[in-house]
């Protein structure tokens, strides 16, 4: 029989597969402890990729190596190298204030700085440089629009980030990375402590973001990761124990480990 | 750990394993009103099939219900979707038992004889029917493969029958219309084989992952 072309296909057809950021045989120690243990991964532009695996296994960890955040705890040594657009940001060169511009982060609960919506969401921007008002008011509507939280909040710019909702709150933080036009967006278990509707809209929110952006996110919500990843990476022990495409990951894994730990048989 | 889940998951398997066995039950009791010219049991098959079709409409809704409550991922997913398109295959055994049990107190009041390989055919497909429930209740991918492999057997005993009946025509031993019911009936029993295979198909994807050699 012949095939019906009509018929979409299952596979979302692929706008492009620039690496944007690849991780190479990287080693990383807390002082004697070996959080990482030899990741390789690639991380594909306008993709979404998801870090799955038990508590302790080196998710945070790897996430905020993608941009140096680790840099700031004592002990931590890392070895290997990790690329952006192809540059090792770990190489002596890189300027790491420009480093975390590019690559964003998101965290668990929501960290509005205690000031404005406004003066939230213009920080970063301020902090490179951008004082002009009109161009900070538009940078300001355009992240907070890109955040899906403008009609909320278009009213209280100037009331203060803390009295938000947690999942005002939470989407105000994303505003506030994508203020300085990252190009890869970090998330660290970023709707864990929201409601299912404000998990929703974050959810769209990083469909939408993904046009544009590369994102990885870390998530303890198996459904989550198959709603919105395109990639999957499954950590255990500071390894990766299986990376592919989320929706075979999650239907036939190859590794008895992630079948245990995805359908909750773990240990 | 996921005791609930487990027993949820054994439940599936032992309401299968039951509409399997009330499947089976009813192709042997068409087979035996075919050959006994059995009017009674036939009937009686006709109206079992309404407990088939009762038990795929609550297997059914296990199945949805455990996709809803468990969101099973990997081969609880498998096991689960496979569940789900095999009770279709498995009611529709049913179904066809029930067809040819029609036929039978149809063709009761006639005088016809039943020939070895529509005996054979009827108890190949029988054992297709067995075999692949049982496959999927061992997560036996071995045994589903066997049960698809016998289809060719049960293809091949239905031409065999077409040039018998064929013949039979041609001496007019028996009346035309008695022949094309027989024609029917065997047609039914490589309907039966062609579901097995199917469920035998669903079973591969279940254990391995690989529906049909596609990826
Ligand atoms: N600053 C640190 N100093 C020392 N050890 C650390 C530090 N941060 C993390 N670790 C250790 O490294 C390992 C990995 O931690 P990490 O936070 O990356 O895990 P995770 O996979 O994100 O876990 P969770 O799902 O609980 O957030 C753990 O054993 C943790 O105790
Ligand atoms: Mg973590």
């Amino acid at each position: 029989m012949e095939t019906n072309t009509n018929i979409p296909q299952n596979e979302n057809t692929q706008t492009s597969q620039k690496i944007k950021m690849e991780c190479k045989n990287v080693d990383l120690f807390y002082d004697k402890f070996q959080a990482l243990k030899n990741v390789n991964i690639e991380i594909t532009e306008n993709r979404i990729m998801s870090f799955i695996g038990p508590s302790g296994c080196g998710k945070s960890t790897l996430l905020r190596s993608l941009n140096r955040m680790n840099d700031l705890v004592e002990g931590c040594t890392i070895t290997g190298e990790i690329h952006l657009d192809g540059q090792n940001i770990y190489s002596p060169q890189t300027d790491v204030n420009n480093l975390r511009k590019r690559v964003g982060m998101v965290f668990q609960k929501p960290n509005p700085f205690p000031m404005s919506v406004f003066d939230n969401v213009a920080y970063g921007p301020r902090t490179h440089g951008v004082h002009n008002r009109s161009e900070l008011n538009n940078i300001v509507e355009k992240s907070l629009r890109n955040a899906a939280i403008w009609d909320e909040l278009k009213d209280r710019l100037h009331k203060n980030a803390l009295g938000l909702s947690g999942g005002q709150q939470q989407r105000l933080c994303i505003a506030r990375a994508l203020a300085v036009e990252p190009d890869v967006l970090l998330m660290d278990e970023a709707t864990s402590a929201l409601d299912p509707l404000s998990t929703s809209k974050i959810e769209d929110l990083v469909i939408e973001l993904k046009k544009n952006y590369t994102i990885c996110m870390v998530t303890h919500n198996m459904q989550q990761a198959l709603r919105i990843s395109d990639d999957t990476a499954f950590f255990l022990l500071g390894e990766i124990i299986e990376i592919g495409k989320t929706k075979e990951l999650f239907t036939t894994p190859k590794d008895k480990r992630t079948e245990n730990y995805i359908t909750g048989r773990f240990g | 750990m996921r005791v609930h889940f487990t027993q949820q998951l054994d439940e599936l398997n032992k309401l299968l394993i039951e509409m399997g066995a009330l499947t089976e039950e009813a192709i042997d009791n068409a087979i035996k009103a075919l050959n006994d010219h059995d009017v009674d049991l036939a009937k009686k098959t006709i109206k079992g099939d309404g407990q088939i079709n009762h038990y795929s409409r609550v297997i059914e809704s296990k199945c949805l219900d455990l996709v809803l409550q468990q969101q099973p991922v990997a081969s609880d997913f498998r096991f689960i979707s496979s569940a789900l398109k095999m009770v279709y295959d498995i009611e529709r055994i049913g179904d066809m038992a029930a067809d040819i049990s029609e036929i039978v107190v149809y063709i009761s009041k006639k005088k016809y004889t039943v020939s070895n390989q529509i005996k054979q055919m009827a108890a190949e497909t029988k054992k297709m029917v067995h075999d692949s429930i049982d496959a999927y209740v061992n997560k036996d991918v071995e045994a589903a493969r066997a049960v698809i492999a016998y289809d060719d057997i049960v293809d091949d005993l239905l031409l065999d029958i077409k040039k018998e009946l064929t013949k039979e025509i041609k001496k007019e031993t028996e009346g035309v219309s008695q022949v094309l019911d027989k024609l029917m009936i065997a047609k039914y029993f490589e309907r039966i084989g062609d579901h097995a295979v199917n469920i035998g198909e669903w079973v591969e994807y279940a254990v391995t992952g690989i529906y049909k050699g596609d990826y």
